[in-house]
């Protein structure tokens, strides 16, 4: 197996007294697409925004890229600490890309200034270059003739492939899509999906937490089921959502069929 | 009521009058440049989480929002220069006076169109590798001013109008030329008439704009 570009290791996060990841392992090969599932607060989000350090874990560590990030430091009671320097965090986030479920494009900017921005704001990119560069990404995700529109005047579908576009724009090494179609109407959902396949079918590495099941089983090279913080289940998808060996899964994919019935 | 009216008088003095206009648009353009970016400053500090920030720009806000401003320029004047190696002119007094009671009030301003972003907005910027910095300057401040306009112009009439406090320590504008124009005259009801119609020329023209800018920003979201 290659070398992971991306691997967690006893990852945990509390928020307070709750425990709401507890212990993940989890390798990430180059080329890899991951579909998380999972019940509300099973922490599925956490984990993504542990990945990009939206949240900071409280313990166990990310390596990127063979590189475990973070630095050492001793706690009083002689305990270990991992503690994150914000200039390696955004060096990080560069990297990792992220696309919301509730897309976050700025509204105050153009669909193009909101892929240019983090090309010139970020990386330092000069105007032409980051508005040529942006122009292709919107043209990738069919929206070359939405350049100068507002936000505002978007549909929910092309907001979220402008989001796209703009996590594109920083040739991120890892995708991290977090429930990307939840927040759309029915109709527009399709729309989203296929920029997503078309990036699968580039071998873009990607985790993406998703309650389409359908896509997951066609798109995704391994599932994850995560429960109560933890990895519950993990293998192909004909694994685990034709045959789940474990009750938990089996009782979550039985919802969610009824559910799409 | 057969009182005879005589602006002569007044017209007269118009040399004293547009001495005295020059004296308040200096007064207010001091204030408004300096308590609307020394407002910023508080307003960020204040948003800031870590308490060495955030502490001295609350106590700050709160001192200047709850004294008097007439209060704070006699104080200026009177008062600081025992405390000071320096001499402070009646236009220091006046403008230190202002410019640190805009800034309390802009500063809660900022405070409120800072926090009134959607937590997304921060999200976003961050995840593309923005700095705190860089997303407040690219990100959130531009939505958050846009927000803010109607309530800040509001400050910048405030600004104004306090202008005529200075007159308290004889700095030259326009209240102050009236008084003067009124003891010389003995005619205080023409003259103070005049001088509220030009405060009315000056600001009406603004407060329209800020109408006008109400109306467009609410259209644009
Ligand atoms: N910033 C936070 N502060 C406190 N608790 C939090 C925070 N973020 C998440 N939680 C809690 O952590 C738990 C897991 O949340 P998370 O958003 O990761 O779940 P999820 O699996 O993504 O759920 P969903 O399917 O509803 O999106 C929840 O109980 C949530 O209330
Ligand atoms: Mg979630």
């Amino acid at each position: 197996m290659a070398e992971p570009l991306l691997r967690t290791i006893g990852l945990r996060k509390s928020f307070g007294e709750r425990e709401v990841l507890r212990g993940i392992d989890l390798s990430v090969a180059p080329g890899e697409r991951i579909a998380i599932l999972g019940a509300s607060g099973s922490g599925k989000s956490t984990f993504l925004r542990c990945l990009n350090f939206m949240e900071i874990p409280t313990a166990g560590s990310v390596e990127l890229g063979g590189r475990m990030l973070g630095a050492e430091r001793k706690r009083r009671d002689g305990g270990i600490d991992r503690v994150y320097a914000e200039p390696e965090l955004t060096r990080v986030r560069q990297r990792v890309g992220m696309v919301f479920q509730q897309f976050n494009l700025f509204p105050h900017m153009t669909a193009l200034e909101n892929v240019m921005e983090g090309l010139r704001t970020v990386k330092g990119v000069k105007a032409p270059a980051a508005r040529e560069r942006a122009m292709a990404e919107l043209a990738r995700v069919g929206l070359a003739d939405h350049a100068e529109q507002y936000p505002a005047r978007l549909s929910g579908g092309q907001k979220q492939r402008v989001a796209i576009a703009r996590a594109l724009a920083m040739d991120p090494e890892l995708l991290l899509f977090d429930e990307p179609t939840s927040a759309l109407d029915p109709e527009l959902v399709g729309e989203v999906l296929g920029v997503i396949r078309s990036l699968a079918e580039e071998g873009r590495t990607m985790l993406l937490v998703t309650h389409e099941l359908g896509f997951a089983y066609h798109v995704a090279t391994r599932v994850i089921f995560i429960a109560d913080g933890e990895i519950h289940e993990s293998g192909t998808p004909d694994e685990v959502l034709k045959h789940p060996q474990r009750e938990r899964t089996q009782a979550f994919l039985a919802r969610h069929r009824e559910f799409s019935l | 009521m057969n009182y005879q009216w005589n602006f002569a008088a007044v017209f007269e003095h118009t040399d004293a009058l547009l001495h005295g206009a020059v004296g308040t648009l200096r007064l207010f353009a001091i204030c408004l440049v300096l308590g609307l970016s020394l407002g910023l400053v508080i307003g960020l500090a204040r948003y800031a989480r870590h308490r060495l920030l955030n502490w001295p720009a609350t106590a700050f806000v709160e001192f200047f929002r709850n004294t008097p401003v007439l209060v704070q320029i006699l104080w200026f004047y009177f008062a600081l220069p025992m405390l000071v190696p320096f001499e402070i002119s009646p236009l220091m007094a006046a403008a230190l006076g202002i410019s640190l009671n805009s800034a309390a009030f802009s500063a809660e301003i900022y405070r409120g169109g800072i926090q009134s972003i959607e937590p997304g907005q921060w999200e976003a910027s961050r995840a593309l590798g923005m700095t705190g910095l860089q997303a407040m300057r690219r990100i959130i401040l531009p939505q958050a001013i846009r927000r803010m306009l109607p309530a800040l112009t509001n400050r910048a009439i405030e600004i104004f109008k306090m202008s005529t406090l200075a007159s308290a320590v004889a700095y030259v504008e326009l209240l102050q030329q009236g008084k003067l124009i009124a003891s010389l005259n003995f005619n205080p009801i023409e003259t103070y008439s005049v001088i509220a119609l030009v405060f009315f020329v000056f600001l009406f023209p603004l407060v329209r704009a800020t109408y006008a800018l109400e109306r467009r920003l609410a259209k644009g979201d």
